[in-house]
């Protein structure tokens, strides 16, 4: 699904990401963790063609296309979602209207409605994107759009992040649907989800994960067996690993 | 009264070379009369067919079948005034020049919100004018199809100069939409409209302009309007194309207890325009509420000033205010200036805001990111940015400002 090769990120002259390579086959969600600042929103931009950043060398490859110089449009009408961390707050559109702008760029959700009602958006869709919205508000906005974008790869940014347990768990099973984790064979949705707190993991099947250090990807492996290290050594201890050095 | 017309004249006589307080200033002689002569059309549909694009244009419809009255002027010439005979206990629509002469009270109503000697150009109007629409709406009646009136100007270098007056009597209510428009290849000329709304008690009443003007046009709107106990006004008003220069900065009195008045400003500010508009709302009685809301989008080289004045002498009244400019590009000039003053009022509360900015990159970005192409997702924002704030849009306008949105990002930023 996707593969990234040598891949090397700028943003305002310094390097934010050094030498990133990885593969998500199709079907697999693979997990991108990392202390602050090490470069895991970057990536995240990279492969969907936004933020103020360069990418100086390497090739992002979808489906067997180089899309490194595609524009972002054109990713996320290949298949490419995002749920951002901090969506930006778009005083001049409704979350109606945003949804509604979605699904015609799109392939057209044809179930909304049931959308809507399944993130318990309705109350939501009058209001201005974002406009004092509380950290579930944004998250379930931010998933509903995927929902109706319905991409085959989504990159999910720290989707517990300022969200109660109640809303983790609505989130939880829109991102099972999202990536069509109930089936056990034939599935073809991917994902990239950077989790700082692993929560995530209690609703999803995490095929493989990156521990990205200083911009580069220090760590992989198991994702479960990844936070059980970090969760007992934290970041500190895995830069210091003999198999991360 | 010929005591009162004599001294409305000798003002008019004594102001007629007053600068206005806003706005370039601008010389009117120039400018063509016209011949003066009426032809009225027996219907609305006989309306030649390069009035009839400039007019719906400007939101007219020829069919009139949304419409309850209909009021048509091209220049000087007023080419059809009628009420729909099931309206006609509603509602008159009627040339302020009959309607002065039957009915001897409205000289009560004539010069009494805005002064003949504010400026040259209300001087100018009071000397020369021709043609402009007398509405009523009469006491109780609840109009449920709104009311069109539509000046038109055909030929260029011309002025046009007209003086409307429209009154929502007590407990009445209606929506009326006019437009301003040129015919195709007219791009030179003068506007001069006089404006006054009387919003008797209780009474609602909804104005919508349009204005869609030529490249080289100069218009001067001088509107004043009074509203009574429990009365509310709403002021909707878009200007679509370019022109020369635009100034207008129409007072409300609030002098009714629970009084409404809101304004509503869309404004697509483009190529050499230079538009200076504003509003001035008198707080003048208990719970009176004023509020006031301009959107411009400024492109090429225009220049937007964008007033709002909000005055309260009276406790327990409230106003609003709020300009946002939208940066379209680099050359693009943009004044937000908004006042409040308080004088002898220590319960009044007035508030403000402003902003002046470009599109926001992230914003644009994020909708890219769902799969919207640059120009998509800024003419998005665009529409959007028109309409923040101000609610309840009437249809015609709400199809205007998606239109607008989408020629922004067509015809590029400048």
């Amino acid at each position: 699904m996707l593969e990234l090769q040598n891949v090397n990120v700028i943003a305002e002259g310094k390097p934010i990401l050094t030498d990133i390579s990885f593969k998500i086959p199709d079907g697999e969600t693979h997990i991108l963790m990392g202390p602050n600042g090490s470069g895991k929103t970057t990536l995240l931009h990279a492969i969907m063609g936004t933020g103020n950043i360069e990418i100086k060398s390497g090739q992002i490859i979808f489906e067997g296309e180089d899309i490194t110089a595609l524009p972002t449009h054109e990713r996320a009408r290949r298949g490419i979602g995002v749920a951002a961390q901090r969506p930006p707050v778009i005083q001049e559109l409704t979350l109606a209207t945003l949804v509604d702008l979605v699904k015609k760029a799109g392939n057209g959700a044809k179930n909304v409605d049931e959308l809507v009602q399944t993130m318990n958006c309705g109350y939501l869709m009058d209001r201005r994107f974002n406009v004092n919205f509380s950290g579930g508000e944004v998250k379930r906005a931010e998933f509903l759009q995927l929902l109706v974008q319905d991409p085959k790869l989504a990159l999910i940014d720290e989707p517990e992040s300022g969200v109660d347990l109640d809303n983790i768990a609505v989130i939880g099973r829109a991102l099972h649907r999202l990536l069509k984790q109930e089936k056990v064979l034939d599935r073809h949705k991917s994902g990239l989800i950077i989790t700082h707190t692993g929560y995530i993991l209690e609703y999803l099947n995490a095929d493989r994960g990156y521990v990205l250090i200083d911009g580069h990807i220090a760590c992989s492996g198991n994702p479960r067996d990844l936070f059980e290290e970090v969760e007992i050594h934290g970041y500190e201890g895995c830069e210091q690993c003999i198999r991360c050095q | 009264m010929n005591n009162r017309k004599a001294e409305l004249k000798k003002q008019a006589l004594a102001a007629r070379d007053k600068q206005a307080l806003y706005g370039p200033d601008m010389e009117l002689g120039g400018y063509g009369m016209g011949n003066g002569e009426d032809k009225r059309l027996k219907n609305l549909s006989d309306i030649p067919s390069r009035l009839k694009e400039a007019s719906l244009l400007a939101g007219f419809q020829a069919g009139e079948e949304q419409r309850s009255g209909s009021y048509l002027q091209q220049g000087e010439n007023v080419l059809y005034d009628r009420v729909k005979d099931i309206y006609r206990n509603q509602i008159e629509v009627m040339q302020i020049e009959e309607a002065l002469k039957k009915y001897e009270w409205l000289w009560d109503y004539w010069w009494k919100t805005v002064a003949v000697d504010t400026d040259k150009y209300t001087a100018w109007t009071e000397l020369h004018h021709r043609g402009g629409y007398f509405m009523r709406i009469k006491r109780g009646q609840k109009v449920k199809m709104p009311i069109q009136a539509c000046l038109l100007m055909s030929e260029n270098a011309a002025s046009q100069r007209v003086h409307n007056i429209v009154i929502a009597e007590e407990g009445s209510r209606a929506e009326i939409i006019t437009g301003c428009s040129t015919s195709p290849k007219v791009d030179e000329g003068v506007h001069l409209g006089v404006s006054e709304f009387y919003i008797h008690k209780n009474a609602e009443l909804s104005f919508t302009m349009v204005h869609n003007w030529g490249a080289a046009f100069h218009v001067r709107p001088r509107t004043g309007i009074v509203v009574d106990e429990g009365g509310s006004f709403i002021s909707n008003y878009i200007l679509l194309r370019p022109l020369e220069s635009l100034q207008t900065n129409p007072r409300a009195v609030l002098r009714g207890r629970g009084a409404r008045v809101r304004f509503n400003s869309i404004i697509h500010g483009r190529e050499h325009s230079l538009i200076d508009i504003g509003s001035v709302i008198d707080l003048q009685a208990e719970e009176s509420r004023g509020e006031s809301v301009s959107r411009a989008a400024v492109s090429d080289e225009a220049i937007v000033t964008m007033r709002g004045l909000l005055r309260a002498d009276t406790d327990k009244t409230r106003g609003h205010l709020s300009c946002s400019g939208l940066l379209l590009s680099r050359d693009a000039v943009v004044d937000a200036l908004p006042q409040l003053s308080v004088s002898g009022a220590p319960g009044a509360d007035l508030a403000h805001e402003a902003a002046i900015g470009p599109v926001d990159e992230e914003s644009v970005q994020y909708l890219m990111s769902r799969g919207l192409e640059r120009e998509e997702a800024e003419s998005a924002i665009i529409q959007g940015f028109m309409k923040v704030g101000i609610e309840g849009l009437p249809e015609v306008l709400d199809q205007l400002v998606k239109n607008l949105g989408r020629q922004i990002t067509e015809s590029g930023r400048g």
